[in-house]
Order: structure tokens, then sequence, then C-alpha cells
């Protein structure tokens, strides 16, 4: 099909699709009305679990399951990634060369990543209580790390990032999480249901029965799946070459 | 203009569209598809408003003192990012390998099968 005639049919198709759309939008409840059924009990429900963030709630517990299921797709993700970014035979390690950083990116990187890092932390475990939790925490804990590249060089992050060790906990956390559920199946409940511990004090970082366990596995997990993740891209971006030598 | 936001959203799924039938870069590609996702957050938040509303965290606001917006919606949408953001490295590793075996990102180019 040439370029013309492709651009003829996408104009027809989106078209029909943007009336469709539009259509539809007219049809919606009103945008900021006051009938919200599922929020209003998921609200109640979180409020009767003790659990400040009604978004943890939602999450980690009305909706636990279906995290299991967000879990696997990142896992199953950052595994493909593992497989499609490996080194090939055609291809070879070069062992990258250390880099003049200028003095202000150095001194401020050096600064800032022990306080990236901490207030990643501080996001996943107060994940129950304030916005944040696992997911947002996990992300800014493992790009902390990467200000060293920022601010020293390649082989400063890799002697305190061994992607191995980053690997095994990912699949750690990830069980983790899965075990967290089935403790309630040895316990006589259902798999993944909040009635095993109890709810503890409105507010508090014990609140919220398993909320804060699986906020926790799920931090783990995404901190280690970024750091996999974005060890992997570095990796094509700095070392690995192809034999003929360009990069 | 209450349905604004919802035609937002539908602009910016459009936008995305487009971006991705016209692309001549596979990287591109993948930014548009970033975009077409983009639309179901605005969507998604967009439903989930209420007039007034606030967060719907309770750790400094009284329950029941203040209204707040649709948390199911909010962690709907946190459930997308996360999967759009894995999405898209897999993806990119995908256009990397593209571009190692067959020497273009062009999708154009790519047209004849190599065994």
């Amino acid at each position: 099909m040439t370029r013309r005639a492709r651009l003829i049919v996408l104009a027809l198709g989106g078209a029909g699709l943007a009336a469709l759309l539009i259509a539809a939008c007219f049809d919606l409840p009103r945008f900021g009305g006051p009938w919200h059924p599922y929020g209003d009990r998921a609200v109640h429900a979180s409020l009767a679990r003790r659990t400040a963030n009604t978004i943890a709630s939602v999450n980690f517990d009305q909706r636990a399951f279906d995290t299991v299921g967000e879990m696997s797709i990142l896992f199953a993700s950052v595994l493909g990634t593992v497989v499609l970014l490996r080194q090939t035979r055609d291809e070879k390690r070069a062992l990258p060369q250390p880099e003049e950083v200028a003095l202000p990116v150095r001194r401020y990187a050096l600064v800032v990543l022990p306080v990236a890092f901490v207030a990643g932390l501080y996001v996943i475990a107060h994940g129950q209580l304030s916005p944040g939790g696992g997911f947002q925490g996990g992300v800014v804990a493992a790009t902390a790390l990467h200000l060293l590249y920022l601010g020293a060089d390649y082989r400063a992050l890799e002697r305190i990032r061994p992607v191995g060790l980053y690997e095994i906990c990912d699949a750690l956390a990830a069980c983790a999480y899965v075990v967290t559920g089935l403790a309630g199946v040895l316990a006589g409940t259902a798999f993944l249901a909040n009635t095993l511990l109890p709810y503890g004090t409105f507010n508090t970082l014990s609140s919220g029965g398993i909320v804060p366990v699986l906020n926790a596995a799920i931090g783990m997990e995404v901190a280690c799946a970024v750091v996999v993740l974005l060890a992997r891209f570095l990796d094509q971006a700095v070392e690995i070459e192809e034999e003929s030598g360009k990069p | 203009m209450t349905v604004l936001p919802y035609l937002v959203a539908v602009w910016i799924f459009l936008t995305g569209c487009y971006g991705l039938a016209t692309s001549r870069n596979l990287i591109h590609a993948v930014g548009c598809l970033a975009v077409c996702q983009a639309s179901t957050y605005v969507l998604l938040l967009a439903v989930g408003y209420r007039d007034g509303g606030t967060a719907p965290v309770y750790s400094d606001i009284k329950p029941g003192s203040r209204p707040v917006v649709d948390p199911v919606v909010q962690a709907l949408t946190l459930t997308d990012i996360v999967v759009g953001a894995t999405v898209t490295a897999l993806l990119l590793a995908l256009v990397m390998q593209i571009s190692k075996r067959h020497g273009t990102v062009d999708p154009d180019e790519l047209r004849e099968l190599r065994g």
C-alpha cells in the first residue's frame, strides 16, 4: 500500500472512531458528578480495615489478586527484556572507560543520591498512609542508585549493583507476595484475603493488616525490576559491542 | 463544558493512533503507543473526578469531612502506568534486536521476511 492510500484509510477509520468516541463521551456520567458507587464503597471498606490511603487498600486488599497479575506482567516483561538484550555470540564486552564528570554534577549527584534513596524507602514504607506505595517508591529508590552513574562513572555503578543479586531479589519479592497470599489459604481464609493480621491503629505504620506487607513486597520487586531493566539497557549502550568494534 | 476532559482523552488517543500509523521509526512508534496509553490515564481520572474532591487519603483529613475523588479508578490508573512502563521497556528491547538484525528501525523497510 502506498503512503497516500494508507493515509486515506487512516483518515476514514480515524474519523469513524472519533465520531463513535465523541458520541460515547456525551453519554458518560457528567464530569465531576456526585455518583461514584464503587468509590464510596471502596472508601468505606478501606476505613473499616483502618487503611488511611484508600488507593493502597484498593490495590493491596480489595484488588490484591489483580495486583498479582500486574506483578506477573512486570516480572514477565523484565524476563523478556533480559532474554532479548543478552550478549550474543557476535558481540563482545568492552571495559567501560572512566569519564570526566563536571565537578558540580558530581557533587550534586553524590549529595542527592542518599536523600533520593531514603525518600524512595520512605514512600514504600508509608504506602498505606500517604500518597505513594511500593510501585512509586520502588522506582524512586531504583533510579536514585543510578545517580552514581551520572556523578561518577559506569564502573562505580556496577560495584554497587550486582545485577545477578537484583534478579534473585526480584524473584524473591514476587514469591513473597504469593506466599503472603497463600498464608491466608493455610490459615483457613481465602487467597490474599486481608483477615490474617490485626488491622492495628488507624494512621500508624503497622495499620491495614497485610497491606504494608504486600506493599513492601511490591516495593522490593519494582525496585529490583527497574534496576535490572536499566542495567540491561545500559549494558547495551556502554559495554556490549559488535565484534567489528563499533557499538 | 462537562465533557471536555473526556474529549481531551479522545483527542490524545487519536493523536497517538495517527503517530503510530504514520511512524517511520520504531522508537517513535513506541513513543506513540505511550501517548495512546496516556489517553487512558486522562479518561480514568476524568471518570473518577468529583466536584471539590480531594485525594482519597485519610492521613491528614477526617473521614467524611470532604468529598474525595474515586479511589478505584486511581488504583486502575496506577496499574495502567506500571503495565505501560513495562510494556514500553519490552518493546524498546525488541526494537534494539530489530535494529541489530536488520540494520534499520524504519517499519516500511521491514517488509520482507528474512530467515
